[in-house]
């Protein structure tokens, strides 16, 4: 670990300007992210900026219906909020298909979409790897690849991203609020959040330099039944192989969003169109275009199964 | 003592202590964390300084060049130790490559550098400063393709890389039903949950290290050997141990790199190994091909089995000897068996949890089970048939005991064998298709000398020394067990000290060789003590009894400790065994059953009930043994379903190299386990006449799985782990 500064923030403005104002700071509120990677020096901020002394810790009717979670709520607090629970039980159940008790007390909500990938190679410092040293080339690509994305990546990077929270948020359609250095707040939908690897796998979201989430809104409350299923080789504190959230009506119409295949949480709108059809056409669109390896192909498979047995579950 | 006729009665046989379900004496030392690990010695070395170890960033080649300038500068750095500063270092006679790596490169993170500071963040910090230019040269990292080069390694003893009994290609070509199949087994760690770790205290050229090791005596000498030490120098003190499974059985890089650090900082210094070095630093069990031929009979009897394992190794290594059991578990007149060894650049390959048998036993017992299926028979039933009672390959030599078919026969009565669908495919409950599973068990069992030293003072308390170590197999207990059977004395009266290399050389922690070696260890010095204790008080007659904390003969009872009265009385032997293990073959038996549940839709497996039935000699202690085998389950349920060290094959690593990436069955993974023993008794193995069943209840296990899975679902997989991936393209619609 390198040494480094740290401050403690009164207010989201002053978080802002404080990490606007230095080339290397960065934001932490659980750690349990960020600490593992300043100690293997995958991350080596010279600055830290508490926030967990801002509040953001509240979970709060919109006025349109709506839930506002405060970004620093903890994934255990939002996966037990009755509210939660009642009217978005897919996000309570990614949440819980999660990580373990014990980091779920301390990770936080806006942590969480921002936690980093779990590539191997990202982790190996020995490893070239365009995420973490850009420029220096991809291990994973002709590697150990199981675990990477079949979709959206690049010839830079194959990482996915890890989080079940995410899959939850996007199918949602949350919008993730911020505060901006020059004390300018901005909405960003879920879907712009994440970005694709491209040629800059190294820059993960959209958000600006100093630019600090503060609170995930949740839109007013859609119905229908909720399901995530998360797939994986062993039965609990497991990165997904394939993770399938999904909301299903009545009349067979939904919303399905994808975790461990891609860059970010994959949600193709158009393919939910087909979902009346069932999971081989819903499967067909949200996957066109997919690039497996050898070694994941079977991901391809294992997302139209699951949705397949989703969608059995739904009609109950 | 030298054991070289059947035990006869003797005072274990009272059973007044031993073969009790007794908890672990050290048990409440360990809950409230007063048991002291390698890296918690706070009061014998409060200024210890940390290190912390660098390791290869390539599997083979050379140190071109290292600038430690920056990392010398760094905050609280004390010393640097490389192979460049180190001096002359000797290579231990259990290691394979060097622990201390430069120039040359052997295999990837294996440690160049350690970095010694006052804190362990500031050494953490500098060693990240140290920058290694290396010269990478093309190694081999891939088995199967290795697997035409292998060459036939040398032959130890018994274990030779060929052997043939009859004809074994004429029989297997004559048999009117026949198997030829190949299966494998990848790469897997010992995961254990404390790393190596050591701390090294000099005093002149005495070193002393607290270290967590389980072959005490083994490690003693490699020390010194690898340091230019004699041996008497060096003290080794390894009293408590947070899980080996043959990880530990030797000298590794965090005792010699604390050894080294401390004599350039001049002051103690404690190296625990980072966990993201564990995987390819130390050893691990490698990984085989293994190809199996089986011909019988339409009667179902065997009269052809061969075996033939690959694995590979660094050049000096060892091949796994994945045929063991095929030599010694089944009948038929005609067999072969053969090993040959790849030579990879990869990280040492060595023992973990019953090498040879482990890996074998995942192979053989798939094979059994198609062989039954082509057969028509009930995989118990096959087994049943093709039971010996006498060593296949020198009938005039008996098993000592030999209880596998009664194994299987109770293990299917109390498991519910019955109720199995013999057509796979065929159960289905709620999304999950269920299919059952059986496997025999088998692991040989080692005959090694073990010595112990007994104390008896004024007040009739026994103390026990021997450098046997508890890896948390509960060897404590089991010893004051026996300490107290012999002396006649409670539990609470016998104090046990173990993993000193100033006490006596025992067989130490391995090969399920610890129990039943250790104890007899310490039967033979009690044997002494309770001669010592008659002519102390006068005893003359033959026929004492040590009962209750007295010593009595006739009508004269007097207390124990009153033989300690003048001083402390203490004697010191041990083991040594004769020729029984040439005339018998003593090996321990076992029949494993697993039920199971696949999901129709993603394959995703998850294990409901499983059950081992053992037979392994007298059970010291039903609780540790309990808890013995159902560990070695869960470490078989990891075997078959998701245990892999991931090969990067370009750059010859272990990709998975920390516990996320290296998966291991958590809680959620195991259901309900069951366990049976056989009452038995073995007078050949020892006067305890005892067996091992450490490693005994991870043999077969993977395979039960395995052919649970086809039960559930009509698909084979011969490749372990048996992941969803390999399932999912054969599955049937959901």
């Amino acid at each position: 670990m390198k040494p480094f500064t740290y401050e403690k923030a009164n207010s989201p403005a002053a978080a802002a300007s404080a990490a606007a104002g230095r080339s290397n700071a960065k934001f932490i509120a659980g750690g349990t992210n960020l600490l593992d990677l300043m100690k293997l020096e995958i991350e080596t901020p010279s600055h830290l900026i508490d926030v967990n002394g801002l509040g953001f810790d509240k979970i709060e009717p919109t006025s349109d219906g709506g839930l506002r979670i405060g970004a620093l709520v903890r994934n255990t607090a939002l996966a037990a909020d009755a509210r939660i629970r009642r009217d978005y039980g897919l996000l309570s159940r990614a949440l819980l298909a999660g990580a373990s008790g014990q980091l779920r007390n301390k990770a936080t909500t806006a942590g969480n979409l921002l936690q980093r990938t779990r590539c191997p190679y990202f982790y190996d410092t020995n490893q070239p790897c365009n995420k973490r040293n850009p420029g220096s080339g991809c291990a994973a690509i002709g590697g150990v690849t199981r675990q990477h994305a079949v979709i959206g990546a690049s010839d830079a990077c194959i990482a996915t991203h890890p989080s079940d929270m995410a899959i939850a948020m996007r199918a949602l359609d949350a919008t993730v609020q911020t505060a901006r250095p020059d004390g300018s707040i901005r909405d960003i939908p879920i879907a712009d959040l994440h970005r694709l690897p491209g040629d800059t796998p190294h820059l993960e979201t959209t958000l600006t330099p100093g630019e600090l989430i503060t609170s995930v809104t949740l839109p007013k409350l859609v119905g229908g039944t909720h399901i995530y299923r998360k797939v994986r080789d062993r039965a609990s504190y497991a990165f997904a192989l394939v993770s399938v959230g999904a909301i299903i009506q009545r009349d067979g119409t939904g919303r399905v969003a994808v975790g461990g295949i891609a860059h970010k949480p994959w949600r193709v709108e158009a393919a939910e169109a087909e979902m009346p059809h069932g999971a081989k056409a819903v499967a067909a669109r949200l996957l066109e275009g997919a690039s497996p390896t050898k070694e994941n192909a079977f991901k391809l498979s294992l997302v139209e199964r699951t949705l397949g047995a989703v969608l059995t579950e739904a009609k109950g | 003592m030298k054991f070289d006729t059947p035990a006869t009665t003797n005072p274990i046989d009272q059973l007044k202590v031993i073969g009790h379900a007794t908890s672990r004496i050290e048990g409440p030392l360990k809950t409230t964390g007063r048991a002291t690990y390698a890296y918690e010695w706070h009061d014998r070395a409060a200024s210890a300084a940390y290190g912390y170890i660098v390791g290869s960033a390539i599997a083979k080649g050379r140190i071109a060049s290292m600038d430690l300038s920056r990392a010398k500068s760094a905050p609280g750095i004390i010393a640097i130790v490389t192979a460049e500063n180190a001096g002359k270092l000797g290579k231990g006679n259990y290691n394979t490559a060097k622990l201390l790596g430069g120039p040359d490169i052997d295999h990837y993170h294996q440690a160049v550098a350690v970095v010694v500071a006052e804190t362990f963040e500031q050494a953490r910090a500098a060693a990240q400063l140290v920058k290694v230019d290396y010269t990478a040269a093309k190694g081999s990292f891939d088995l199967s393709a290795g697997r035409d080069g292998a060459a036939k390694p040398p032959g130890r003893g018994d274990n030779q890389a060929d052997t043939t009994v009859g004809d074994f290609p004429g029989a297997f070509a004559s048999a009117p039903v026949q198997l030829d199949a190949t299966y494998t087994t990848p790469d897997q760690a010992h995961a254990m949950m404390e790393p190596h770790a050591s701390m090294a205290s000099w005093e002149g050229d005495k070193l002393t290290l607290w270290t967590s090791n389980q072959m005490i005596a083994w490690t003693t000498g490699d020390v010194a050997k690898t340091l230019g030490l004699p041996k008497e120098n060096v003290r080794l003190i390894s009293p408590f141990i947070g899980g080996g499974f043959g990880g530990k059985l030797f000298l590794r890089a965090d005792a010699v790199l604390a050894a080294l650090g401390a004599r350039a900082a001049n002051r103690p210094v404690k190296v625990a190994m980072q966990r993201p070095l564990m995987f390819n630093n130390t050893t691990h069990r490698p990984a085989t091909i293994q190809r199996i031929r089986i011909g019988a009979g339409r009667d179902g009897k065997i009269t052809a089995i061969g075996h033939e394992s690959w694995s590979g190794n660094l050049p000096e290594g060892r091949p796994e000897t994945a045929v063991n059991q095929t030599r010694l578990l089944y009948a038929g007149e005609n067999r072969m068996t053969a090993l040959r060894l790849a030579m990879l650049d990869l990280p040492e390959g060595n023992a973990m949890r019953a090498p040879g048998e482990a890996p074998g036993m995942m192979a053989l017992e798939i094979a059994m089970d198609e062989m039954a299926e082509r057969l028509g028979l009930d995989p118990i039933e096959f087994r049943a048939r093709n039971d010996t009672q006498v060593d296949p390959e020198h009938p005039n030599r008996p098993f000592s005991q030999r209880q596998l078919v009664e194994c299987m026969r109770i293990g299917a009565e109390r498991f519910g064998w019955s109720k199995r669908n013999a057509e796979p495919g065929k159960q289905r409950d709620g999304r999950w298709l269920v299919g059952m599973g059986v496997a025999a068990a088998f692991r040989n069992n080692l005959l090694m000398k073990s010595g112990a030293r007994v104390r008896l003072d004024g007040q009739g308390r026994v103390t026990v020394e021997t450098d046997m170590t508890d890896i948390g197999t509960g060897s404590y207990t089991i010893i004051a067990q026996t300490a107290a059977e012999m002396m006649g004395v409670p539990l609470d009266k016998v104090v046990v000290r173990l993993g000193d290399s100033s006490f006596p050389v025992s067989a130490g922690s391995g090969g399920q060789f610890g129990a039943n070696n250790s104890t007899s260890g310490v039967y033979a010095a009690c044997v002494k003590l309770r001669e010592a204790v008659a002519q102390k008080l006068g005893f003359n007659s033959a026929e004492i009894a040590f009962t209750d904390g007295q010593v009595s003969s006739g009508n004269r009872s007097v207390p124990l400790g009153q033989a300690a009265s003048g001083g402390e009385l203490s004697a010191e032997d041990s083991i040594e065994y004769g020729d029984l293990a040439k005339t018998h073959q003593q090996s321990t038996f076992g029949a494993h059953f697993v039920e199971l549940g696949v999901d129709v839709a993603t394959a995703e497996i998850r294990v409901r009930r499983m059950l081992a039935v053992c037979a392994a000699g007298r059970i010291l202690n039903p609780k540790t043994a309990r808890s013995q085998v159902i560990g070695a389950m869960t470490m078989g349920v990891g075997a078959a379903l998701m245990e892999e060290l991931a090969v990067d094959k370009r750059n010859g690593f272990f990709v998975n190299h920390d516990l996320a990436g290296y998966e291991v069955p958590v809680h959620a993974d195991i259901p309900h386990q069951d366990t049976i023993f056989l009452d038995e008794t073995d007078p050949m193995s020892s006067p305890m006449k005892a067996k091992g069943i450490a490693e005994l209840g991870i043999c077969g296990v993977a395979a039960a799985l395995a052919n649970a899975i086809y039960n559930a679902t009509g698909i084979r997989v011969r490749d372990y782990p048996i992941t969803l991936d390999k399932l999912l393209d054969h599955m049937p619609d959901a």
